[in-house]
């Protein structure tokens, strides 16, 4: 791309605040670091990326063995997703995510064999049913809501969210996730125009990885920023470093205590990386640079907080092939039970259209 | 709307002009003053909104009424309400429901023209997970709406614009429900059955009427419920007459009268003694405006009437 | 293939023309089906143009059907008792050489079929073949009978109770037999059919088949019964000096016309006269409408060896009285001889049945379908009656009129009752007019 995001200072200027309030962008970076998040948390959020990388990983390879029938790898979304959801009060807070947000869930504490059973399509498939492409449907324990794959629908139900939550005079949060191709869309403007006139908790987290499928931001919008627009709406706007899970982690908890306090929503924009063609049925060499794409691998998030975590003495060489291991064998026991278990029980297949089956009273 | 309201403070009303304004057709008038503005809550011009959020916040825990002002201006909503509100439950295999009413003003005869005029039913109908109602009666309206506030899956409420002024009826203060996917006979007869739904009931009541003179007995059964449909009602009077014709403003192709007249053929096909006919809206795209022009459109009696005389001399 | 194949198909073509497909005729508005009969002559046997072939009995006449054709019968298709639509083909007849039948038919199919082999490499356009419809219906090429199609509730009910469709005339849409005209039967059926009220034949009971005739009447008064509101009343007539009237004249009459003199033509002219001033009682129940018709044809039920059978004396009100009496004794002779024609049958618009000459004096006559209304004349009876305060003995005889609510109302039915009766009560006792 070689446009100004791409060249962002990530330690420098790894959160850019964008709003009518703020005439000047301001560097948050250090305060944040220092103050919020603590190294034995950094450790954790790093365990759980190596986890969420490594089912990555295979549920790819699965792919090519044709045991897993689609994928939307998350890889180089890492750092965003688990930062922002580190943020968060899970079991208490809304998500309402997409489907590259695999890490999200391994953030919240879904388990590799759960999520191995939607790559497969098992039974017992927690979200769906295998009912849905892999981590789609709910998992109301975690208030985790992923209905579709009309890119940007979700945002309007999001904000329908919020607006229980408003209602019901509840202090969670509802945050939205989605990517830089659903900022296109016409739901995308409604229920942040909506959001942003009743001042709803709600954070609008969009994953910016620069391409919608292939087509190249230069050729999705005009402005410099998604997060810019925050301000046509009257909200507050913010764009991070998505690889950099510090920032993402201290603009989502700040965003979340705007929301929580009445302030209303915040569009955080997480620049990241997609180190991976869209799906597993895109083949990215037909519209990505080989260049590009090696130069964007040296802001690998998982290396990136690597570094840092060794260079602050939390985490040792002996700490990380420990979390290699236990997460390779994590996997490795998700991928053989979930393909020894069956496919659902097609006599489930007209369960739940209906709150009540035919002959039930729905009264 | 306003008993249920009362009466459970998870529900509330949602759409364009229905705060202060109280809906263009009035129907949450009062309501602002009455519930404030937190429950009662004016949108921007956004349909595709209105139903996204609504089901946003019906899956978590509330049972709002998203009013599209027109039924015409529906369309943008497609997405929420067929590919999401509609699956939210498969989808999620019953960990998700769409406890939500969206209340659309719909049908013609009231010179409306191209984008005030239409039914959009049938859009809806096709799609399991979904539940439409079409009341013809003030009785009905208020027990199905009722009924369609406490379900706990989407509802599509249509109510015809011109029954609004047109039809007036008893309305017991008391609270009932009318329970959703149950036809109702509305007249009893023997040589030829009308299934009809919404303004259109009231033709064909005229229509047997009138033929009532010439001693053909009617029976006329009010589907209520476009989806689920009331297959049970609807094959009892298939069979008791062995004649059926359908009646309804929505244009014929692939409409609600093709699916109850496929339901008939495969299920009370040996007690049919004629064809099965209907009375619908010609095959054009949208109502027009011009008094003469939207005439031929709309099925009247008289229409109504030549086709039971048809099927009972047939 | 060359000239003998051609030459060989023409033969078998000749042969196939030559033998002659009969088909019962279409006799008669509302009539359908008859009956097969006795066959007449045997297979194998000569028959002469207008032989008569075989016998028929329909709804409305026993009939002898003359041969259209000279030939010889070649094969009887269709066995006694058996019920046929009209146009259906009941036998063979191969038919002399020179009759004008059998060269009428040679002249049109020939040449479309001369030449096989070209037909056969590039087909044959058929003309006035109905066009197949998008389900590949239509299509019938064959010139039989049209063949009656049967609801899905008729087929099923038919096939539930055991019906024989064909045996029931419809009173749908082009003669289309309804659900109603099944269950009509049914209704009967559950009546009368020993079987089905669970009584077999025992020295107690005897099953008796139905006859033809019997089983038409019963299907007629079904759907009388059902299908059409029948309100009846009743006046008494008195006919005092009909019965003078008839007394002074019965010698000379017989001697003039060389019949017997009974009250039947006057009752017959006074009828007519006053159809023509109620001609909404001499009509017909048309769904939608109603016919009136304006010819006045008036049936005179006679009971017979065979069943009830109604003759009817078509204009009736063109004949004064002796003529009357002259048509009323020839009908009455043709029945008990068994020798009516189809046309002595159709066509009535009104009937009179005489139930006094059983002793009745009050009766409720069932419609002739598609008649309007039906009238009883009752036994004349000696009765004391008030005349200007005075008890005097009279000749009373009562009129019983049932009719079809649909087109009539008592108003009108009364005032044509009332016409007959007026009619009848001012004979002048001393001329016959």
């Amino acid at each position: 791309m070689g446009d100004a995001r791409l060249s962002l200072p990530v330690r420098k200027a790894a959160i850019t605040h964008i709003s009518s309030d703020l005439a000047t962008q301001i560097s948050m970076t250090e305060r944040f670091a220092s103050d919020v998040i603590d190294g034995q948390r950094l450790l954790d959020l790093y365990r759980r990326m190596v986890l969420s990388r490594t089912v990555d990983e295979r549920v790819w390879m699965l792919n090519r063995q044709g045991k897993a029938a689609i994928v939307a790898s998350a890889q180089g979304h890492e750092a965003a997703q688990m930062g922002s959801a580190a943020a968060l009060r899970a079991g208490d807070d809304h998500f309402y995510i997409y489907y590259r947000d695999l890490a999200v869930l391994v953030g919240l504490g879904m388990t590799a064999k759960q999520i191995m059973l939607g790559f497969q399509a098992k039974a017992g498939e927690p979200m769906s049913g295998a009912r849905q492409f892999p981590l789609h449907g709910g998992y109301p324990q975690l208030k985790i809501v992923n209905l579709s794959n009309v890119v940007g629908t979700q945002i309007p139900q999001a904000v329908g969210s919020a607006l229980a939550c408003k209602m019901r005079g509840q202090n969670s949060v509802t945050i939205c996730y989605f990517g830089d191709g659903a900022a296109s869309v016409g739901d995308c403007h409604e229920g942040m125009n909506f959001a942003a006139i009743h001042k709803l908790p709600i954070i609008f987290f969009c994953e910016n990885n620069k391409y919608a499928i292939s087509v190249p931001l230069s050729k999705q919008m005009a402005v410099d920023t998604i997060a810019s627009r925050a301000e046509g709406y009257g909200m507050k706007g913010v764009v991070v470093d998505g690889t950099d899970v510090t920032p993402v982690y201290q603009a989502t908890a700040e965003a979340a205590a705007l929301a929580r306090a009445g302030g209303g929503p915040t569009l955080i924009e997480a620049v990241v990386e997609r180190y991976l063609p869209h799906t597993s049925d895109d083949d990215d060499s037909r519209y990505r640079d080989k260049d590009e794409l090696e130069e964007a691998r040296k802001h690998d998030p998982l290396i990136l907080l690597k570094e840092r975590l060794m260079d602050g003495g939390i985490l040792t060489e002996q700490i990380y092939e420990e979390y290699l291991r236990e997460a390779k064998r994590e996997v490795d026991e998700a991928t053989d039970y979930v393909e020894a278990l069956p496919y659902p029980d097609p006599n489930d297949f007209f369960e739940h259209v209906y709150a009540y089956q035919e002959g039930e009273s729905s009264l | 709307m306003r008993e249920e309201m009362s009466r459970d403070d998870r529900v509330f009303v949602m759409g364009e002009d229905i705060g202060a304004r109280g809906g263009v057709f009035l129907a949450t008038d009062g309501f602002y003053e009455h519930f404030g503005e937190e429950r009662v809550i004016d949108t921007p011009l956004a349909e595709s909104s209105i139903a996204g959020i609504a089901l946003g916040a019906a899956m978590n825990g509330l049972r709002p009424i998203a009013e599209i002002e027109f039924a015409d201006f529906i369309y943008p909503t497609f997405n929420q309400i067929i590919g999401e509100a509609a699956r939210v439950r498969y989808g999620s295999k019953g960990s998700l429901s769409v406890p939500m009413v969206i209340r659309a003003p719909y049908g013609g005869g009231v010179r409306g023209g191209l984008y005030h005029s239409q039914s959009v039913e049938t859009f809806f109908a096709h799609t399991p997970g979904l539940k439409v109602v079409a009341p013809a009666t003030p009785y009905d309206a208020k027990g199905l709406l009722k009924s369609s506030i406490r379900d706990e899956d989407p509802v599509i409420f249509l109510e015809h614009k011109r029954t609004y002024r047109l039809v007036q009826g008893e309305v017991p203060d008391h609270e009932y429900l009318v329970t959703l996917g149950k036809a109702d006979v509305k007249m009893e007869g023997d040589d030829v059955t009308v299934f009809t739904y919404g303004l259109m009931l009231h033709h064909c009541l005229e229509a047997a009427r009138q033929v009532a003179r010439e001693g053909i007995s009617v029976e006329i059964v009010d589907l209520r419920s476009i989806r689920p449909l009331d297959n049970e009602t609807i094959l009892s009077s298939a069979k008791k007459t062995g004649k059926v014709l359908i009646v309804h403003e929505d244009t014929k192709a692939l409409g609600v009268g093709a699916e109850v007249s496929a339901i008939i053929s495969e299920q009370a096909f040996e007690h049919l003694d004629s064809p099965i006919k209907r009375v619908t809206g010609p095959e054009v795209p949208a109502m027009p405006f011009s008094p003469s022009l939207e005439d031929v459109f709309m099925p009247d009696s008289d229409r109504i009437v030549t086709a039971i005389q048809e099927l009972a001399v047939y | 293939m060359g000239f003998c194949a051609t030459n060989d198909l023409y033969g078998e073509l000749v042969r196939k023309v030559l033998n002659m497909k009969i088909e019962l005729p279409q006799v008669g508005e509302s009539v359908t089906e008859g009956v097969i009969g006795k066959w007449l002559k045997e297979v194998g046997d000569r028959v002469e143009k207008y032989d008569p072939l075989v016998e028929v009995v329909t709804d409305k006449v026993n009939m002898e059907m003359p041969s259209p054709v000279s030939g010889e019968l070649t094969s009887i298709l269709v066995s006694e008792g058996k019920t046929v639509l009209m146009g259906a083909v009941i036998a063979e007849i191969a038919v002399d050489g020179d009759d004008e039948h059998a060269t009428d038919a040679l002249k049109e199919p020939i040449p479309d079929t001369l030449e096989p082999s070209q037909a056969d490499r590039i087909g044959t356009l058929l003309k006035d073949v109905s066009p197949v419809g998008p389900t590949g219906s239509g299509g019938h090429i064959s010139e039989g009978p049209v063949v009656q199609r049967y609801s899905p509730a008729v087929s099923r009910l038919a096939a539930e109770h055991g019906i024989d469709l064909s045996r029931i005339t419809g009173t749908g849409m082009g003669g289309r037999v309804t659900r109603n005209d099944v269950m009509a039967v049914v209704g009967s059926q559950v009546e009368s059919d020993p079987t089905s009220t669970g009584v077999s034949e025992t020295d107690n009971v005897e099953v008796v088949p139905l006859t033809p005739i019997r089983r038409t009447i019963a299907e007629n008064m079904i759907r009388s019964a059902t299908q059409i509101p029948q309100a009846w009343t009743m006046m008494e007539v008195d006919v005092t000096n009909l019965v003078n009237l008839r007394e002074k004249f019965r010698l000379e009459f017989k001697r003039t016309h060389g019949v017997n003199l009974t009250y039947m033509p006057f009752t017959l002219q006074a009828v007519a006269a006053s159809l023509k001033d109620h001609p909404g009682v001499n009509s017909s129940w048309g769904n939608n409408s109603i016919i009136l018709k304006h010819r006045i044809n008036i049936g005179v039920a006679v009971a017979s060896d065979a069943g009830l059978v109604v003759p009817v004396i078509h204009d009736t009100d063109l004949l004064d009285v002796a003529g009357l009496a002259v048509a009323v004794d020839d009908l009455a002779r043709r029945v008990r001889d068994g020798k009516l024609s189809l046309s002595d049958v159709q066509d009535s618009t009104f009937t009179i049945n005489n139930t006094g000459v059983f002793g009745s004096v009050i009766g409720k006559p069932l419609i002739n379908p598609p008649e309007a209304a039906i009238m009883n004349t009752e036994a004349v009876i000696k009765r004391p009656v008030v005349i200007d305060d005075e008890i005097v003995v009279r000749s009373i005889m009562n009129l019983c009129l049932t009719f079809d609510h649909r087109v009539l109302d008592g108003a009108e039915a009364g005032a044509f009752l009332k016409s007959v009766k007026s009619r009848l009560e001012s004979i002048d006792s001393d001329n016959i007019v």
